[in-house]
């Protein structure tokens, strides 16, 4: 019985979703993370196949399907190998492209939508920054208006730090704000070239995991751009992210739970093989409580992650849902990976079964886009608190 | 596409059809029914049934409104906002143990004869498959039906069993084939008032208005027509209907949760404390997120075992993972409601103490949680 967010075309597509992370991206992961970087082709050929438009128009290059398909290939995805990977792509398909969409005028659309969806132009998300992560109302970096009258254009300057995909970005989604009195209404977005004078990655950052997506540190230098970079209204950009911020989380959710149980089946597996004590060390009682205990979860997560995107399908507007998908997934992702490294033991530890790798992949989960005590605080609010 | 893959508009209206007949005949009485240990059991009963709560299951010929798995989830989920777990459980035995038995495996007789009353509630029934050396391990029971003349002679004992010394009828479990383990066990309805069978009521730490008692048969006969089912098929009878009393826990389970943290979250709101409420603290704030949070993926995880029942598909797994979780989940919100009221939260004048005392049967009834997960490690093999 299927979700009833699936229908059997969507079960279809996800098959093919799995050939191809199988055949084309799960057999490098191991060399793309030992090298900290995965090639730019990945893009290209996830555009050609269509797999970076599948909730956009197909007047844009996109796919026309809806939050079905986004999550059936968040969640093979999420089983590459490589969660660094499965979140640059998403940075692409899913965070940083979908405001495009939503805000952007046709030329907008036009210029960088489209060769987005055909993976030609790599976009990043430009919103932490050194001082104001998930504090996003802290943010620094300003938009002041260059030149005269209604058709002035804007004079950035700033720091942003934490940029996936940003050290090869062609352009950047950027917060900014543009009316350092305003609170919360004083925040723009823009769409950032980042060839323009002015803009450059100051650092590629080294991290505990997602080795294998990049991790830049942007600096905006008196960057001048036109009227026409804005993306939609001046002073809208707190409202329009917090919108971008919900898929992202709950794609990331639906990825991260996928992987987290193709590294709980390898565990099973290998429980079944092992022999400690004259048995298979799956048949030790505390071992089979322990997996039954991460089914449930991995299962409830998984539940949770779909029905929250059938409401947004049904069009609703669930944030407190997708906060509790994030809060939640984070949470057993990380507890599930901890508890798999624990049964392969040494193995867990040495770097060669992988398992280690998505214990430190999940650990982001719980910090990047938005913490878990963040999503506390939202979730809190929403009750009335 | 109905709400979840599963409630439809005409669900919706059952849901608060239910829930002012809960809310007007039974929830203001619950801290006195409480106190006194006891509930007008018959009038209860009678008017449920004449709401129409017990017939969701079953076709119009039984004086049903089915047959609808989901509006009998409604009438379960809406059925434990009554504030009294005790009450909820009286009626949810009725509803799906013993009459959900006699639906299931009786002939034609005998739906006539017990299923039709029991759903108007003037029939009451009890299942009996617990004994004092067998819980979990169903197997392991020792109460023996013995042939006599047409029928069978009933020895043994039985315990917990929720409506067991008010029921008019009660299924219950019993050995025909001893040497033959679970594959010798069958059903009997035996009626209350045969000679041999008798009942004590036992006290419990939670649902204490409900009536759980010890039952005896002291070579109780029983006519042919008392067989429930078919010969030495009792085992897999029970098991097949252990995934719907496991998903009807989980459910009501999440229900109760969630009534629980509404109980914490009020008080919270109002209960001041260093000049401000004490939900305003952010330690609060952030457990009472963690849990809606988890009782909101306890809820996905139920609905999506409720689903593949109603769909027909085995579900032992997923019932499994809701049963437990969801139970589990149930004491611990209690237990930090408990904890947010404070010196309130252990005074019998509040009702959180009673969520407390009464959320701890669910992890334990209906197969305990390490039975549970017993059953899904082996699903996976292990």
């Amino acid at each position: 019985m299927l979700h009833p967010l699936f229908t059997e075309e969507h079960e279809a597509f996800r098959a093919s979703a799995r050939r191809f992370v199988e055949s084309e991206l799960a057999p490098h992961a191991v060399e793309w993370e030992g090298e900290g970087h995965f090639p730019d082709w990945v893009f290209k050929r996830m555009g050609d196949l269509g797999l970076l438009g599948l909730r956009f128009p197909p007047e844009y290059g996109g796919q026309g399907g809806d939050w079905g398909h986004a999550i059936a290939l968040a969640e093979e995805m999420g089983r590459c190998g490589s969660a660094g990977v499965a979140m640059a792509v998403a940075v692409q398909s899913e965070m940083a492209t979908p405001p495009i969409l939503k805000f952007g005028t046709e030329e907008q659309k036009h210029r960088y939508l489209v060769p987005a969806i055909r993976g030609e132009r790599i976009v990043c998300l430009g919103i932490s920054e050194p001082n104001a992560g998930s504090d996003v109302a802290s943010i620094e970096t300003t938009a002041r208006p260059d030149g005269d009258g209604d058709g002035h254009g804007y004079l950035i300057n700033g720091r942003k730090t934490f940029i996936t995909n940003g050290v090869r970005a062609d352009f950047c989604l950027l917060v900014t704000r543009t009316d350092r009195g305003a609170g919360h209404e004083g925040f723009s977005l823009f769409l950032v070239d980042t060839d323009l004078p002015g803009f450059a990655v100051s650092r590629e950052l080294d991290k505990l995991g997602m080795r294998s997506s990049d991790t830049a540190e942007l600096v905006l230098d008196d960057v001048r751009v036109p009227a026409s970079a804005r993306l939609g209204d001046e002073g809208r950009g707190f409202v329009e992210i917090m919108w971008e911020l919900q898929g992202e989380r709950l794609v990331g959710a639906a990825g991260s739970v996928a992987g987290a149980r193709l590294v709980w089946e390898r565990t099973l597996e290998y429980a079944k093989e092992r022999q400690a004590f004259g048995r298979a060390i799956g048949s030790f009682q505390v071992n089979r409580h322990k997996f039954a205990t991460m089914a449930t979860e991995l299962e409830a997560a998984r539940q949770l992650v779909y029905d929250a995107a059938l409401a947004w399908e049904r069009g609703e507007y669930p944030v407190k849902e997708i906060s509790m998908v994030k809060l939640y997934s984070g949470l057993v992702v990380n507890r599930v990976m901890n508890e798999c490294l624990q049964i392969f033991g040494g193995y867990g530890f040495a770097t060669e079964t992988g398992v280690e790798r998505a214990w430190r992949d999940a650990r982001l989960l719980r910090i990047g886009g938005g913490t878990d005590e963040i999503m506390r605080e939202v979730i809190s609010r929403t009750m009335g608190f | 596409m109905p709400r979840a893959g599963l409630f439809t508009p005409d669900h919706e209206e059952l849901r608060g059809y239910v829930r002012q007949f809960v809310e007007r005949a039974l929830a203001p009485n619950a801290q006195e029914w409480e106190r006194a240990g006891d509930f007008p059991v018959r009038e209860v009963f009678a008017q449920a049934g004449q709401v129409g709560l017990f017939g969701a299951k079953y076709e119009p010929e039984y004086g049903g409104t089915g047959p609808d798995l989901v509006a009998d989830a409604v009438i379960t989920e809406e059925l434990v906002r009554c504030g009294s777990g005790g009450v909820a459980a009286a009626l949810g035995a009725h509803k799906d143990l013993g009459s959900y038995y006699l639906y299931r495996f009786g002939t034609e007789e005998q739906r006539r004869r017990w299923l039709a009353p029991a759903v108007e509630g003037r029939l009451i029934t009890a299942l009996a498959v617990t004994e004092p050396g067998a819980g979990s391990d169903v197997g392991a029971i020792r109460t023996t039906a013995t042939p006599a003349g047409d029928g069978w002679r009933l020895s043994g004992s039985k315990t917990f069993i929720t409506n067991g010394p008010v029921a008019d009828v009660v299924v219950v479990a019993a050995k025909t084939a001893p040497e033959a383990g679970h594959r010798g066990i069958s059903l009997f309805v035996v009626e209350a008032g045969s000679p041999g069978f008798s009942a004590r009521r036992v006290g419990t730490v939670g649902w204490r208005t409900s009536h759980t008692g010890e039952l005896a048969f002291e070579d109780c006969p029983l006519p042919a027509d008392a067989l429930l089912g078919r010969m030495n098929e009792g085992f897999y009878q029970i098991m097949r209907n252990f995934q719907w009393e496991r998903c009807v826990m989980a459910l009501a389970a999440v229900a109760a949760a969630e009534r629980t943290l509404e109980l914490a979250m009020g008080y919270a709101r109002e209960r001041k404390a260093f000049g401000r409420p004490v939900g305003r603290f952010q330690v609060w704030r952030h457990r009472f997120a963690d849990m809606a949070t988890e009782i909101a993926a306890a809820r996905s995880l139920t609905y999506h075992a409720l689903r593949k029942i109603v769909a027909g598909e085995d579900a032992d797994r997923e019932v499994s993972m809701a049963k437990w979780y969801a139970t589990e989940l149930d004491w611990r919100v209690a237990d930090e409601a408990l904890q947010v009221h404070g010196g309130y939260g252990y005074m019998m004048e509040y009702p959180v103490q009673r969520a407390w005392r009464d959320s701890r049967l669910g992890p334990i009834g209906g197969g305990t949680t390490e039975v549970m997960k017993e059953i899904i490690g082996r699903s996976l093999g292990l």
